[in-house]
């Protein structure tokens, strides 16, 4: 380590500037890239969305001369493809919950709020980097799953499905933009719960235990009600075939946006109201 | 500039911070000490707006933190508790910082070979020994050039060189005219950098002083006599509230009693001084004087409620 200056005189700034928004987009941007667990979860999740649909693909067709029929009309070409969302998703999340839980664990947060003492700019612009790399990095992940799985599924008619047969292409997408709202979703959590684990553990609760939940219910009232919880109607982004009682892909991306805009509301009231 | 007014901050139903009223002028440097866990980095949270006051209010170059347009330019912090993330190089957390103002990357690296951490500034933050850390929340203080700068126990684990330093950067920002205020729990160390003194105890407000008329205040009538009379001079003095040790070598230690009281009555017998000296109280001494009084009352009151 280098011995201190000796001149204990602070050099003059000569330009000063103000907060600005495009700056905080900017200083969220330079804190996402520069902490090396979240480009390797980034880039993991990224490799898992691709592969794992294209081990599923390979098993399919491996084994489609010994599957009963009942397990080959379980096979849907598009499912195969869009298998990485489920994935995509979950790394998405967490990393969504982590994006501003470590900031309270570390205490980053004093360092973040002493530099934009209004707060909510940096909610935003958090949400805007997140949501635009969440995006973009899911788009080429589906859109690689969807070719590499049908070329490897080439064997079998049965299997294909043309990227531009009805639905498929706003499926592909709709993957994407499913996978880039739950990050939204979970970034709220995190800002509400501001504690990892328990951001986690509620996304968790909210998307994976509340569904199977609903099972208890008289049928009449499951069906009504399981279609406006988040992860079924948001699945209807990526899904072809819509039945009875699920939304439409435009009624079931709407809703999965309002409780990202519900969850991003609640933690836009309590980070203004709290203490930090 | 900083004013506080009745400033007072309750966690549930204790009062870390109670009904404190100060201004902290630019120029020097003020000292803002009490023991551990008397308030010290409560204020501190509250000035910058990162916790609410319960009452009263706190502005800083006549604003509302909160409300400033260029916050990192008017007060450059720097906070006893981490506030770094550890998995981000210190490069990257201070241009973070610095990219919200639009603070150009040569100042980040200039604030970097200020502090001495050039070599370790693309390192996680996480690895550093509690002295780097300090020198980069130092640096992060220094970043915007701000017109205020507030620091919470900034010596904590640095080097007698480091030490020395931030001693020598402290004045040279009052004498440019900066506001600095910088909180210790060490008497000691704030004897050596600070010009004025804020003391609170307990969340409240003990002292607000310069430096020299809180020694002077807080010190002990405590003289030392020397007479090769003293027995005689012993017994002139005697009363109540007047107490004497031997200070050896024909000299008495006379507690209780100024030197002119001391040297009117020795004048009135005509005793013959050879020595007469008021004992100063060192500023650790003095401190301790002041906040025992505080901690002993507020004990009383504890042993009384339970």
């Amino acid at each position: 380590m280098n011995a201190i200056a000796p001149a204990a005189r602070l050099p003059r700034l000569e330009a000063k500037g103000q907060v600005a928004f495009r700056g905080v987009i900017l200083s969220e941007w330079t804190k996402l890239r520069s902490v090396r667990s979240t480009k390797w979860s980034l880039a993991v999740g990224f490799l898992l969305t691709i592969a794992f649909p294209i081990i599923f693909a390979f098993a399919t067709s491996s084994h489609w001369g010994t599957m009963s029929p009942q397990d080959r009309a379980g096979r849907h070409p598009l499912e195969i493809a869009l298998a990485g969302v489920n994935v995509a998703q979950l790394a998405i999340a967490v990393l969504g919950v982590l994006l501003i839980s470590a900031e309270y664990s570390t205490g980053s947060i004093r360092s973040t709020f002493t530099a934009v003492p209004r707060r909510l700019p940096v909610l935003w612009a958090k949400l805007i980097d997140y949501a635009v790399v969440s995006f973009v990095l899911t788009v080429p992940a589906v859109l690689i799953s969807f070719f590499a799985t049908q070329a490897i599924l080439a064997r079998h008619d049965i299997l294909q499905i043309s990227f531009t047969h009805p639905g498929v292409t706003r499926s592909v997408f709709g993957g994407a933009l499913y996978v880039m709202l739950v990050g939204i979703f979970a970034l709220g959590l995190g800002a509400i719960v501001r504690n990892t684990a328990g951001g986690i553990a509620t996304f968790a609760g909210i998307f994976f235990v509340l569904p199977p939940l609903m099972n208890v219910l008289p049928l009449s009232w499951n069906n009504a009600i399981s279609q406006y919880l988040p992860l079924e109607a948001g699945s209807q982004l990526f899904t072809l075939h819509h039945g009875a009682h699920t939304l439409t892909p435009l009624a079931g991306g709407l809703v999965l946006a309002a409780y990202c805009a519900a969850a991003i509301a609640i933690a836009a009231v309590l980070l203004v109201r709290r203490d930090v | 500039m900083i004013e506080a007014r009745d400033l007072t901050k309750d966690y549930g139903k204790k009062r870390a911070v109670d009904g404190l009223s100060f201004t902290v002028k630019p120029g020097i440097v003020t000292g803002f000490l009490g023991p551990n866990g008397s308030g010290k980095s409560t204020t501190m949270r509250l000035i910058l707006g990162l916790d609410a006051p319960t009452h009263g209010d706190v502005t800083v170059n006549g604003r509302h933190y909160r409300d400033h347009a260029s916050p990192l330019h008017e007060v450059g912090a720097l906070l006893e508790a981490r506030s770094v993330h550890t998995g981000r190089s210190a490069y990257n957390h201070l241009l973070g910082l610095a990219q919200t103002h639009g603070i150009p990357k040569r100042r980040v690296s200039e604030l970097i070979d200020l502090v001495g951490l050039h070599e370790v500034a693309r390192k996680r933050s996480g690895q550093f020994s509690l002295g780097m850390g300090q020198r980069l929340g130092i640096a992060q203080a220094l970043l915007g050039d701000p017109k205020t700068v507030m620091l919470d126990e900034p010596v904590n684990g640095l080097d007698p060189e480091g030490i020395h330093w931030m001693r020598n950067l402290l004045k040279g920002l009052a004498a440019e005219g900066r506001t600095v205020f910088v909180s210790s729990h060490l008497m000691s160390e704030m004897a050596l950098t600070a010009d004025h003194l804020i003391v609170i105890g307990r969340g409240k407000l003990i002292a607000d002083t310069s430096v020299d008329d809180f020694v002077a205040r807080a010190s002990q009538k405590v003289v030392l006599v020397r007479s090769p009379e003293l027995e005689r001079l012993q017994s002139e003095l005697a009363g109540p509230g007047v107490e004497f040790l031997a200070g050896g070598r024909g000299a008495l230690e006379v507690h209780g009693l100024t030197t002119e009281q001391v040297g009117e009555a020795a004048a009135g017998a005509g005793i013959a001084l050879h020595e007469l000296t008021p004992q100063q109280a060192s500023l650790e001494e003095a401190f301790m004087n002041l906040t025992r009084d505080e901690l002993e009352f507020a004990a009383e009151l504890e042993d009384v409620v339970a």
